[in-house]
């Protein structure tokens, strides 16, 4: 879907002819404008986040990031993403190889259900794990008795979590893998090696980079996810805040510099992801290009 | 399953991937999604009818499709635009403000939020220049679709672009048609099935969306309040019932948006294999 997308070298401009290519100051006011619509709705906001993080001085910055309530938050976004990431990364691959390798029935109902979760508003998939676990769900009485807390505790988390990014790391697998084939894990096959040592050594490095992609990806999604995480967490301090809850708190609170110290810790974040995606693309494209050529 | 039958394969391991993604979207996805139904189907039809058709849920939807809509329009002429300018000129910085397009997916949605209500606040950056209300309105709300939304448009279209045979523009020129004309007759039309795609891209993420919109919506019942806090309001107030038909009525319509989707994906893919 959205995943693969190549960047976007330009061929060599060769002088064309003013019918085959916009006037000069058509090409100057379409840049301005994609330029400016850019600065002000993505790059000011950014900026933003930054300035008033720091507009009452670093004391309050440093004093809001270390709080114990946001350590516990930070702690607590870092330990869903331990579970959720690598989860999730597994089904990706387990999906992919069985969508990819092998013929079945059903297999576009598959992956429609795998793409479920981007469709589906984030409230919703936090509502349905309470329509689950909560003490008026469907398995409450039984977790009751048991004395085993899902809804407004971590693992309420970590399940509304893993919903959401469920699709990340096999959407970018699938088509990958696709265009990929089974050539080289037959061949590994036919010369003898096992079908996990064909997985290791054959099939793994294949799709390295698509893979750290969608892990990124998942990573960035798991540790941002405002939506879902909000209803199921109970919103208890230093205990069931993620950092999007605990930013949430401290803005409604009108503690906004300290609400924008901690998210600006997350758009920090977020600039590495997309620096590391941009890497990941271009020595994809590279690794990318002789396979292309033989298919 | 049996509708999941193995026909060919000579590589190992199908039982164990099927098998464990199988079970994996039994309990994550399709036994969570189907409470919503099962509970709904269970309800008298009288009161989910009556929650769904209330004024104030009418408002809400009005308000949700309108703002996404909106937002999503906004984002295809700006999307093709900033597509267009990526693909075609050569500017300094260009590389950054391609990477930079793709912010919205990685900057977490309430930050997003907080900062967008900031900027657009009375005094803020950008509200003071501006004779209008945005924080607290529903153009408020457009305002953060239109963040969360832009990178689906211009990640679809930029690709497709990428593909467009520059031969058939030339051809275009040769036949006496000028540059715009050749946009509008030729180029537009071979964009016209990624843009489409993006827009309800944008759009179907549009209208689920909750952490962007809550802190710029101002959240008034009847005017400013998206479906998705509906639902969450409703939660609050222990109202399960009501959370549950709501939420059916937005994944009927979910799903729809998928399926045209994939009707859209599919086209676009035809037109360029």
């Amino acid at each position: 879907m959205s995943g693969h997308v190549p960047l976007p070298y330009s061929s060599p401009q060769i002088q064309k002819s003013s019918k085959e290519a916009e006037p000069r100051w058509v090409r100057y006011l379409l840049i301005t404008l994609a330029v400016g619509f850019l600065g002000l709705f993505l790059v000011l906001p950014l900026l933003a986040i930054f300035i008033k993080a720091f507009e009452k001085g670093s004391t309050v910055f440093f004093e809001a990031i270390s709080s114990p309530d946001a350590i516990a938050a930070i702690k607590l976004t870092l330990i869903v993403a331990v579970i959720a990431v690598p989860l999730n990364a597994i089904f990706g691959i387990a999906a992919a190889w069985a969508i990819t390798k092998f013929n079945f029935k059903g297999k576009s109902l598959l992956i429609t259900i795998i793409d479920l979760p981007f469709a589906i508003s984030p409230v919703i998939a936090g509502l349905v794990f309470v329509l689950l676990f909560s003490s008026h769900g469907l398995f409450g009485p039984w977790l009751q008795a048991h004395d085993i807390k899902i809804i407004f505790a971590v693992p309420g988390i970590v399940i509304a979590t893993l919903l959401i990014t469920l699709p990340f790391v096999a959407r970018e697998l699938i088509p990958l893998m696709q265009t990929q084939g089974t050539a080289d894990e037959e061949a590994s096959m036919t010369l003898g090696a096992s079908g996990w040592k064909t997985f290791w050594l054959v099939t793994l490095p294949n799709m390295k980079w698509g893979l750290l992609y969608g892990v990124i990806l998942c990573t960035a999604r798991t540790i941002g996810e405002f939506g879902a995480v909000s209803v199921v967490s109970g919103h208890i301090r230093g205990m069931t805040n993620t950092m999007p809850l605990h930013i949430e708190i401290l803005y409604n609170e009108y503690q906004f510099s300290a609400a924008f110290a901690v998210a600006s810790l997350m758009s920090l974040f977020a600039i590495i992801t997309l620096i590391v995606k941009n890497i990941i693309e271009w020595k994809a494209n590279k690794s990318m290009a002789p396979v292309e050529g033989e298919a | 399953m049996g509708l999941f039958k193995k026909r060919t394969g000579v590589l190992p391991g199908f039982g164990l991937s099927l098998g464990f993604t199988m079970t994996y979207i039994s309990i994550l996805v399709i036994l969570p999604l189907s409470m919503i139904f099962i509970n709904s189907a269970t309800a008298p039809w009288e009161k989910i009818w009556q929650t769904i058709s209330e004024p104030r849920v009418l408002a809400s939807y009005k308000l949700s499709v309108g703002a996404s809509l909106m937002a999503a329009a906004i984002n295809v002429i700006f999307g093709v635009l900033i597509a267009w300018v990526l693909v075609r000129y050569r500017f300094p910085g260009k590389r950054i403000i391609d990477g930079l397009v793709d912010l919205p997916f990685a900057l977490p949605t309430a930050i997003a939020g907080i900062a967008l209500t900031t900027l657009y606040t009375e005094n803020g950056w950008v509200g003071q220049f501006l004779s209008f209300k945005v924080a607290f309105t529903s153009l408020g709300i457009t305002v953060a679709l239109m963040f969360i939304g832009l990178p689906f448009v211009v990640r679809t279209v930029q690709p497709v672009l990428q593909n467009v045979d520059k031969e058939v523009e030339e051809a275009s020129a040769s036949l006496g048609a000028n540059r715009l004309q050749t946009f509008i007759k030729v180029v537009f039309p071979e964009l016209m099935p990624a843009a489409l795609t993006g827009f309800a891209l944008a759009f179907a993420r549009s209208l689920g969306e909750y952490g962007s919109v809550v802190f710029i919506a101002g959240n008034m019942p009847m005017k400013t309040e998206i479906t998705p806090l509906l639902i969450m309001t409703k939660l609050e107030q222990y109202d399960y019932a009501g959370a549950t038909a709501i939420a059916a009525v937005m994944l009927v319509f979910s799903f729809f948006m998928l399926l045209v989707i994939n009707l859209l994906q599919w086209w676009t893919n035809r037109k360029f294999i």
